[in-house]
């Protein structure tokens, strides 16, 4: 083993020799760098360059956007003229004011960054994999889940291990199975908003249906007011023929009341506790669930809980969404621990700041070829797991994938998968099917890989390992395309 | 024969290991970092050196996102502009995080570089994990 490592890493070294990357700029003679947004592993899109993130399906958040464009637009040009006129023109200039907040706090929920966390690099994956299998000591395939407990303020939480980010999901942090990210401080995915609510953009989800609910008010409030003033002077109807888009301004308000202004409510009650809604929908803090059950996360008092949730610092993005992934020349060659430093002198924590970003691109990437130089020991079929051999022998259904070895085996699979899918060309309607089955399954769905009838891969694996080193050719759209023939056959 | 490893290992410094060292939850969602000195390092680095920059970058994380008084006044700004404040101005917690990028990097070249050892910004790691590489010591020899 070490004799292997010795010689990877002449090798290594020759490798680096030839670019060395850090003391010229080779990046000019190589293809142009791609922003990490390009090469996120999650399911989200990007606009602007990167600035602009929000979740796959946006249809609902257009339609959110267009019945309060057209809701106001009508406000503003039946109803505001007579009411500036009959009562006051300030009535308008309020309108106005709580429409731009409301249109301001509506697209920095959408647009931003709910809190995802990114996932693990490989060595940080392998480390714990490690630490776990030291704790677990040599089992079979089927290990119990893996959580670990802790202690917060007295109150015992379990932290979970994610399988798709590879990471002990830090509290509060939950998987968007919508999305297929780790979010801290879940609160629930948003259609209408078309994003995670998460720790960043909480408090603007909160300020965003709260004004919301005002301006719905506002609005149904004097368009009535309208009616009724106009009536007095010319009769009932003729006042409605007279303002057509009233009703419909009267319609949607009093449709939208009863829910923003009830969701609100909730909301300002999950804040003064200083719960997510996730939390209250399992009833984590709830006295039923136990006498000292409470909640740990709590200041203590309404004014501390609300203070902290709205006006607490703003914790920064954690993804790096703008960031430039560096050098493709390390994807000749495993991330191994060697690799992932070449060209890093010691005293450049830049330079390694410029290494590392590679690590967390190529942590979707398969660990094969980093395990099994450093496990030699493990299982003897190792070469053949890449053909999909044990895993045929897994039950489908199976919410969590067995053993570390095997489950890194099955997300190599997995990425093959995507290259697999590229050759099949399928499209849409799988998208489709995909996305509907994610909406019927709002819990956390755990890495499809464990669920997948391995054995559709075996003739691609040669091939397809020559494609893995492009990670940025892995169309988002060829990768659900295959999701969603897994789904498929797996169901 | 050892000039040209030496030379070799100015330019690319062969990675022997990583050392993780993960985040401790006790006092709940706060960025805190666990102070137990990893078994790796021994060899390279004293427990109380490891523990100090340990403990100063959890007193920053802490100091990042305390309630304060200040932070409290720079929210109800932000709500107040509609959060076009952000625009502008930078948020208390981005600067604290160059405060720690300066720290790391004092650090770095005052103590932990000339031990063959490197520590990495947690904010490039998610905040997940301080990750130390420890990188091959020329001393003791190539092959490992």
């Amino acid at each position: 083993m070490h004799l292997g490592e010795s010689m990877r890493e002449c090798e290594y070294s020759q490798i680096s020799t030839r670019s060395s990357t850090p003391m010229e700029t080779p990046y000019k003679k190589r293809t142009p760098k791609k922003r990490k947004w390009e090469t996120f592993p999650g399911r989200n899109k990007f606009y602007c360059d990167g600035r602009i993130m929000m979740a796959k399906q946006t249809g609902v958040f257009y339609l959110t956007l267009v019945l309060i464009l057209v809701t106001c637009g009508l406000f503003f040009v039946f109803d505001c003229p007579f009411l500036a006129l009959q009562l006051t023109p300030i009535i308008p200039v309020i309108g106005g004011a709580l429409f731009l907040f409301v249109l301001g706090t509506l697209l920095r929920t959408s647009f931003s960054d709910p809190g995802v966390l990114p996932r693990a690099t490989p060595d940080e994956a392998a480390d714990l994999e490690r630490q776990i299998d030291v704790a677990n000591g040599s089992t079979g395939y089927r290990p119990p889940p893996r959580t670990k407990e802790i202690v917060i303020n007295g109150q015992t939480v379990k932290l979970k291990y994610c399988f798709t980010c590879k990471i002990f999901r830090p509290p509060r942090t939950s998987h968007c199975s919508l999305c297929d990210n780790c979010v801290e401080r879940f609160d629930h995915h948003c259609p209408w908003v078309g994003n995670c609510v998460g720790r960043r953009n909480y408090r603007f989800f909160y300020m965003f249906i709260l004004s919301l609910s005002f301006l719905t008010i506002f609005i149904f409030a004097f368009v009535i007011t309208h009616i009724i003033l106009s009536s007095h002077q010319n009769g009932f109807l003729s006042a409605l023929k007279e303002s057509p888009a009233s009703v419909l301004e009267v319609v949607v308000c009093f449709f939208s009341v009863w829910s923003i202004v009830g969701l609100s409510g909730f909301h300002t009650y999950l804040i003064s506790s200083n719960q997510t809604t996730n939390e209250d929908i399992k009833g984590s803090w709830s006295s039923k669930r136990g006498k000292d059950n409470y909640n740990p996360y709590s200041y203590g008092n309404i004014f501390t809980n609300c203070c902290a949730a709205l006006c607490g610092p703003l914790p920064p993005s954690l993804i790096d969404r703008r960031g430039f992934v560096e050098s493709d020349a390390p994807q000749l060659a495993p991330p191994t621990n060697g690799i992932t430093m070449y060209g890093a002198t010691h005293s450049q924590q830049s330079h390694m700041a410029a290494a590392t970003p590679l690590l967390q691109q190529q942590s979707s990437e398969p660990v094969i070829l980093t395990a099994s130089p450093e496990n030699g020991t493990t299982l003897p079929s190792r070469a053949s797991l890449t053909l999909g051999g044990p895993c045929t022998s897994l039950p489908l259904g199976q919410p969590t994938p067995p053993t570390s070895t095997p489950s890194l085996s099955c997300h190599e699979v997995t990425d093959m998968l995507p290259i697999h899918g590229h050759t099949l060309n399928h499209s849409h309607p799988l998208q489709e099917q995909m996305a509907h089955h994610h909406y019927l399954t709002p819990e956390e769905v755990p890495s499809p890989p464990g669920m997948l009838p391995c054995s559709s891969p075996l003739g691609h694996s040669h091939t397809v390992q020559a494609s893995f080193y492009n990670p940025a050719s892995q169309d988002s759209l060829h990768e659900d395309s295959v999701r969603g023939l897994v789904k498929l056959s797996s169901v | 024969m050892a000039e040209t490893h030496s030379l070799q290992d100015l330019q690319q410094p062969a990675v022997s290991s990583k050392v993780f060292v993960q985040r401790d939850y006790s006092s709940g969602t706060l960025c805190k970092f666990q102070t137990k000195f990893p078994s790796d390092l021994e060899s390279r680095l004293d427990k109380q050196q490891f523990e100090e920059t340990i403990q100063t970058l959890n007193n920053l994380y802490a100091e990042a996102e305390k309630l304060c008084g200040k932070s409290y006044l720079e929210g109800f700004l932000a709500c107040m502009t509609a959060y076009t404040i952000f625009l502008c101005m930078e948020t208390h917690y981005e600067k604290v995080l160059k405060k720690i990028a300066r720290y790391i990097k004092d650090q770095n070249e005052k103590i932990y570089a000339p031990r063959g050892l490197l520590l990495t910004d947690p904010i490039e790691r998610g905040l997940r994990v301080v990750e130390i590489t420890i990188f091959e010591d020329r001393s003791i020899g190539s092959g490992r």
